[in-house]
């Protein structure tokens, strides 16, 4: 059988290196394979996170040859093999160990969002009415599987770190969806503009380029959010209006 | 060594899938303090996994169904082995924790008048499984997960229980480690839920992660809990087959609700040429009328290929068995053929099963809405577990709950599809409810500190064994053979001698366990977290062994080329698995719950 060679990072973030592995590979493997073999076969303490090993989970985020993927959807046959495959974990959080990195702050952000609030229901059996064709754009942010790779590859996240200021284009999603819901009667506009921080994206797509559900996340999600804001604070029209009703 | 006070609370709920997230949100709901223990992060957890739907009586499709529907085709999915109250409240309640789940934020597909849609799916008798596109499961979890963040529950992301705390009697806690630090954590709380999900790891070809120990089989077990009807463990009958490092990974039934066929490498609809007596007079007996049902016309019969799981299953190992097989050794699951009968076929498709069409594009470089998938059966789900109350979802260790996958009863000897995922939902939440009941009722126990002191010094062993001396056993090598003796020896088709080398083996693999060395510290170390789970597995994997040995006949998923037919007398029983005062495990028969006559007429007019 061929064999490759993987270079990985090994240890903790100051004092680790890379590591190189070589490794057995077959037909249809992927970097998640290769990765899974070195740890029964010559390391059993790498740490790796992952479950489905179907893309349907997005534990198993990383970097492999510098761009962001998921390690179980990365087929080997579309990586160079002649030179050493390099995985490493996602930059922008603190690093655990290896290949599993601390991702807890993405869970913090969520709470702190304003939670869903619906509208009451049109039924007497507590059901509501609503058509495909309204549910369809919500759904497609629905489809996110937090893989957090979105996050990692932000540059306001990863080269600014303003991990306190800017929720990130994951949670940029999630409020879209929030807002989006048909059902929703929550306003979260003004916490988009000052405490989520939606003015720091400047709309690069450097998180749509990632994202393995493939969702339009810049161009259906944050903007039509930046809009909002837009609407609601710097109308001129508006603000006269507001003048008035004060 | 272990580093904090004990972590008190009023309900401890041990897993973050379905089950225990709901089960969480009900105890939180009556008041309780609730902490939720997940090995993976929040939202992780299989019921991510899961595709086609949630089956409820809602009606929304088709107005003939209702709960006593529900419930006949649930008795008749499981062989009549299922415990007929959990059922019954299953069938009648599934339907509020749906439109529940709605009300959360869930954004299911909709009907033409706007109401949540249903499809088809094996086993039941009307489009019933609400859901969204073939990733319900993701709704689902991140409907509740995100609905649970804002409820004041503690959630302990990757922290892994390796034993319960009892005072002798009733439960009072439970040891934990960190998996990332490899710190200890001890609960002391007045009642335990588990809420583990399935046993999937001990088979080589699965359709589950590593979570899939049977944590909570196990934890039971040793805590002095009964296990019910293990041995019959669901093989799902469509998973990926080619390429090898994709092996088991599920293909959603879906794909054959929509209108996909089963075919053999001679072309033929292999599924026609078997059915079952009881499933005769709801099946299609043609080509043309099983394509109608699945297109909503309610006068035809559903097609073959949506039988239930465990016989679609034999079929599949049937015909490759007698050389009609895929080149990989599976068989052809066509969906693009659908294109001859619906205009934009392709798309059609690809908004019904995007994230099938995702999967094959991307791991095997097939378009499923041109060319057929190879597809075989795959570990899924284990129909058995912890015996517990119907109502309440106790055990009988006082204190102690499951839910969901690691409990038993609802579905007898075959689980419908769709059926888990309501499960997970009526009974979580009933689990929930009375654990946290319990709690108000009783006060916390105390911690047995020998116990605990013990639990702590086995658990690290592994590191003392030293990797490098000849007696060192690799813990991931003891995994991989243990899965490819139940594959094996356990598998789809059984029969006594190799279940009886089986059982000899598992002891072989305990004796490696017991010398299963790992290098490295206890930080994140997942060489260490393999060697923890090989006590479970093992523990569980005899469970299954055994209870497959007592049961000499064949029934829904346990299948003995021994015995191949049905025994009248064994179908009023249980296995039931125990550990008994020597510590030993322990077999013995109980007869399954007796069917009252309202429920018995309900069955009886749909036979």
């Amino acid at each position: 059988m061929p064999t490759a060679t993987f270079r990985i990072w090994r240890g903790k973030a100051g004092s680790g290196s890379f590591q190189d592995y070589d490794c057995e590979i077959s037909e249809g493997m992927v970097v998640l394979d290769a990765v899974h073999k070195i740890q029964a076969e010559q390391a059993n303490d790498l740490a790796v996170r992952w479950n489905c090993k179907a893309g349907k989970c997005g534990s198993c985020s990383a970097e492999i040859n510098g761009s962001p993927r998921l390690m179980c959807m990365a087929r080997l046959s579309q990586v160079p093999l002649d030179k050493p495959v390099t995985i490493e974990p996602m930059q922008t959080f603190p690093l655990v160990k290896d290949l599993v990195c601390d991702v807890s702050w993405n869970f913090e952000v969520k709470k702190q969002l304003k939670p869903f609030a619906p509208r009451p229901p049109d039924a007497e059996d507590g059901s509501w009415r609503v058509l495909q064709r309204d549910v369809d754009r919500v759904q497609e942010f629905r489809k996110c599987i937090e893989c957090f790779l979105c996050q990692d590859v932000c540059h306001v996240l990863r080269e600014h770190h303003f991990h306190d200021r800017f929720i990130g284009p994951r949670f940029l999603v999630h409020a879209a969806a929030l807002e989006m819901h048909p059902l929703d009667s929550e306003d979260r506009v003004g916490q988009l503009r000052e405490t989520d921080g939606i003015g720091y994206c400047n709309i690069t797509k450097c998180c749509t380029n990632v994202c393995p559900e493939h969702i339009t996340i810049t161009d259906n999600a944050i903007i039509p959010l930046k809009e909002r804001v837009v609407d609601e604070f710097y109308d001129p029209l508006r603000k006269i209006f507001r003048v008035f009703q004060k | 060594m272990i580093e904090h006070q004990p972590i008190q609370y009023d309900v401890l709920v041990i897993g973050a899938g379905g089950a225990g997230l709901r089960a969480a949100i009900e105890a939180r709901a009556m008041g309780a303090s609730v902490g939720l223990v997940c090995k993976s992060l929040l939202g992780k957890a299989h019921t991510v996994m899961a595709e086609g739907g949630v089956a409820a009586a809602l009606s929304n499709v088709d107005d003939r169904d209702n709960w006593e529907v529900h419930f006949a085709d649930t008795m008749r999915g499981g062989q009549y082995l299922n415990n007929c109250r959990m059922a019954e409240l299953h069938a009648k309640e599934a339907p509020a924790r749906v439109r529940e789940l709605e009300a959360w934020g869930a954004v299911f597909d909709r009907s033409p008048d706007g109401r949540i849609l249903q499809r088809n799916f094996g086993g039941h008798a009307y489009p019933r499984l609400a859901h969204v596109g073939d990733r319900t499961g993701l709704e689902m979890i991140r409907t509740l997960q995100d609905y649970a963040v804002h409820q004041e529950i503690d959630v302990h992301m990757e922290c892994a229980v390796i034993e319960l705390l009892t005072d002798g009697e009733r439960v009072v806690g439970a040891f934990a480690f960190d998996r990332d630090r490899g710190t200890f954590k001890v609960f002391r709380t007045k009642a335990v839920v588990l809420a583990t999900g399935g046993i999937g790891k001990a088979y080589r070809v699965t359709s589950n992660s590593w979570e899939y120990t049977g944590d909570g089989h196990a934890l039971a077990y040793r805590a002095g809990a009964a296990l019910i009807d293990m041995e019959f463990v669901q093989f799902h009958p469509t998973g990926m087959v080619w390429p090898p490092s994709v092996a088991g990974i599920l293909v959603t039934e879906g794909v054959r609700g929509e209108g996909g066929v089963l075919r053999n490498s001679l072309g033929e609809r292999f599924m026609f040429s078997d059915i079952p007596p009881a499933y005769r007079n709801q099946t299609a007996d043609n080509e043309e009328e099983g394509w109608r049902y699945t297109q909503g016309d309610k006068d035809a019969r559903r097609p073959p290929e949506l039988l239930t799981r465990d016989h679609v299953a034999r079929c599949i190992m049937r015909e490759v068995k007698e050389g009609r097989g895929s080149p990989h050794g599976g068989v052809f699951l066509d969906i693009a053929w659908i294109k001859e009968r619906l205009p934009a076929a392709a798309e059609h498709i690809k908004r019904k099963l995007p994230s099938m069409y995702h999967q094959f594009k991307e791991l095997a470089d097939i378009d499923i809405t041109e060319e057929p998938m190879e597809v075989g059966p795959t570990t899924h789900y284990v129909m058995g577990g912890v015996r517990v109350d119907a109502d309440s979802q106790m055990t009988n260790v006082p204190g102690l709950f499951a839910a969901g996958e690691c409990a038993a009863g609802l579905h007898g000897a075959n689980r419908l599809g769709g059926n888990s995922l309501s499960d997970l939902l009526v009974f979580g939440k009933r689990a929930g409810e009375y654990a946290a009941r319990f709690a108000q009722e009783n006060s916390a126990g105390e911690i047995p500190g020998d116990h605990t002191a013990l639990v702590a010094r086995t658990a690290l062993e592994p590191f003392d064994r030293g990797v490098d001396t000849d007696s060192a056993e690799n813990p991931f090598e003891i995994q991989q053979d243990l899965q490819k003796m139940m594959q094996d020896q356990v598998g789809i088709v059984r029969n006594e001698h190799d279940m009886q080398a089986a059982v000899e083996g598992i002891g072989r693999l305990r004796e490696r366990a017991e010398r299963a060395a790992v290098g490295g510290n206890r930080e994140y170390n997942p060489g260490w977290h393999t060697a923890l789970d090989l006590r479970n597995l093992l523990t569980y994997s005899e469970a299954i062994a055994r209870s497959a040995l007592a049961r000499k006949e064949s029934r829904g998923a346990h299948t003995r080329l021994d015995y191949p037919d049905k025994d009248e007398e064994l179908g009023k029983l249980s296995v039931v698995i125990r550990k008994n005062p020597d510590g030993d495990l322990e077999v013995s028969w109980e007869p399954i719950p007796e069917i009252p006559e309202g429920l018995q007429r309900i069955i009886d007019a749909r036979k």
